[in-house]
């Protein structure tokens, strides 16, 4: 019960966070800031890696096979193309 | 490393991720945020590796190498076009991910491995997630087979819709009832993750192709709350925290959407609007006679003599790939003198920012790039207003909220009316995403000129040219 109520502290207090910060995020920016979070929900492999490398079944190693190829997919993909977007942000004066 | 270690490093990981989300708020700042956030990540998994309860890398290995694979080519071959469809995938494959994971880890836990004992906490998030997850990934992939064309974009209206959905819902909270109060197998998680599935596909193929900004926003929040979902599980700090900014990000994307069109989450998602297609006579009432065609020459003569122009993109310009002679017409008309903005409608596109990314794409400079609020109060003094591909952000029926019949109405618009001479480049008179017609064309002053986009805007630049 008690990890319970810490790890909703923690929930709670980080969507407080979440809010405030990306409140200020400018339309302009939305697309980015869209699969610029999603890259980051991709968190959830720090979660598969551990469960995958047990090594207790077949079935739980196939499964934890899948969740690792989606989860990376979703990081270094999800990075990569907001940077990619983010790069052709630029006014006149600076240089291309 | 010892538990409380690594757990000081999910801190520095989270730590990075908000920074990262903070320094996106400017586009100056925005890639070190990007960059930030990517090392946060690679501050979150190193760790990860070095648990000591790992003791094979193999399967991890070739996971992370195909995942980063197919991860980086879907990242950099992909159109700036596509980006909503790219979006979608992405998210949906976080979402799935988090289901499979959240299914190996009961499957061991029923095994007596990972964790000490199965509490209620444990199979209440696994749950969740494993809901959360399931409606995810299927939801995505159904979002990202309409982006992409490959099933009609147009809602698909199923009979009893509502019923079936609420059945299926029903059944995927029986049986994780199943799983919380007896949890000594895995059966009942799978069969919801499968149910969990059906519905997602369900939940997004009743909702059009222009309402895709809000479903692909809400599907990332859920993809955040479903990562979230695993924290739990597993008592993780670092998933928690990503989950939940995600999972905030998402919902406030959505309500903005929502916001932007006048509408509640619970009409878009359930209402099935675009399905309804104005008549021919309604149109006629509206349009006859009415209508003035013009020439790209006549047109040009316009520009020529205008001091400020603002060009209003839509969906049409994506579809067409018209913003490279955008760009083309946007120096040819600056290099005479003539000032030239853009009005980007938050609803414009497929996903939220979804035109300032095509714009930038072409080095069009973002302080060119104006919000609805900002530029409304600017069209009264413009000569002339160029709506390329857009119809229902600026349709003047939006304004006149009394008729309920009328599916925008309340939507604050792009006052495009206002400005001296309108000029909209569209295809033909077919209704907008509404499927109402737009009396803005039947204006006095208004002009239409009839081409695919991206024609229209070179045939523009040759007549100026010349």
């Amino acid at each position: 019960m008690e990890a319970f109520v810490s790890a909703l502290t923690i929930f709670v207090l980080a969507l407080f966070v979440g809010f405030e910060v990306i409140s200020k995020v400018p339309p302009l920016l939305h697309t980015p800031l869209m699969s610029g979070a999603n890259a980051i929900s991709g968190i959830t492999l720090v979660g598969t890696l551990v469960t995958s490398g047990m090594k207790l079944t077949t079935f739980t190693t196939i499964l934890g096979l899948a969740a690792v190829i989606m989860a990376t997919a979703n990081v270094v993909g999800g990075f990569l193309v907001t940077h990619r977007m983010l790069e052709m942000f630029h006014t006149k004066k600076e240089v291309k | 490393m010892p538990r409380e270690y690594i757990n000081l490093f999910y801190l520095v990981a989270s730590v990075c991720f908000i920074l990262g989300l903070k320094l996106l708020s400017h586009p100056r700042t925005a890639v070190r945020g990007n960059l930030l956030g990517a090392l946060g990540m690679l501050i979150a998994i190193v760790v990860t590796l070095l648990d000591r309860r790992i003791i094979s890398y193999e399967v991890i290995i070739a996971g992370l190498v195909i995942g980063a694979l197919i991860g980086a080519i879907m990242a950099y071959k992909a159109p700036m076009t596509a980006m909503p469809q790219v979006v979608a995938i992405f998210n949906g494959f976080g979402g799935g991910a988090s289901a499979l994971a959240v299914g190996a880890a009961l499957e061991e836990a029923l095994k007596g491995g990972f964790i000490e004992e199965i509490d209620i906490v444990f199979t209440v998030s696994a749950a969740a997630s494993g809901l959360i997850g399931g409606i995810s990934l299927t939801g995505s992939g159904v979002a990202f087979a309409k982006l992409q064309g490959l099933i009609e974009e147009r809602p698909i209206l199923l009979p009893g819709r509502h019923a079936i959905n609420l059945a299926l819902l029903i059944v995927c909270i029986a049986l994780s009832v199943w799983l919380i109060v007896n949890p000594v197998f895995s059966l009942p998680y799978w069969l919801m993750v499968i149910v969990a599935s059906v519905l997602g596909i369900l939940l997004v193929i009743p909702i059009g192709g222009a309402d895709m900004p809000v479903v692909i926003s809400l599907l990332n929040a859920y993809s955040g709350i479903a990562a979230a979902g695993h924290g739990w599980v597993l008592n993780n700090s670092v998933l928690i925290i990503s989950g939940s900014l995600v999972g905030s990000a998402g919902f406030i994307l959505t309500a903005l959407m929502c916001k932007a069109m006048n509408r509640s989450l619970a009409n878009v998602m359930f209402a099935g609007v675009g399905t309804i297609v104005a008549t021919e006579s309604e149109s006629d009432s509206i349009y006859a006679g009415r209508v003035k065609s013009a020439s790209p020459e006549e047109v040009a003569m316009l520009l020529e003599g205008a001091r400020k122009v603002i060009i209003v993109p839509g969906y049409g310009m994506a579809v067409a790939q018209a913003q490279y002679p955008i760009k083309d017409l946007t120096d040819l008309l600056e290099s005479r003198g003539i000032e030239v903005k853009f009005a980007i409608h938050p609803v414009a596109g497929r996903m939220p920012g979804h035109m300032n990314v095509l714009l930038a794409e072409v080095d069009i400079p973002y302080d060119k790039l104006k919000e609805m609020d900002e530029i409304n109060p600017e069209f009264k003094e413009t000569d002339v207003v160029l709506v390329i591909g857009a119809n229902d952000v600026v349709n003047p029926l939006a304004r006149n909220s009394s008729d309920p019949s009328n599916p925008i109405a309340g939507m604050p618009i792009l006052n495009v009316d206002e400005a001296r001479s309108v000029v909209v480049i569209k295809r033909s008179l077919a209704p907008g995403f509404a499927g109402i017609p737009n009396p803005l064309f039947a204006a006095d002053n208004c002009l239409m000129l009839f081409s695919d986009a991206k024609k229209a805007i070179m045939d523009l630049v040759n007549a100026l040219k010349s």
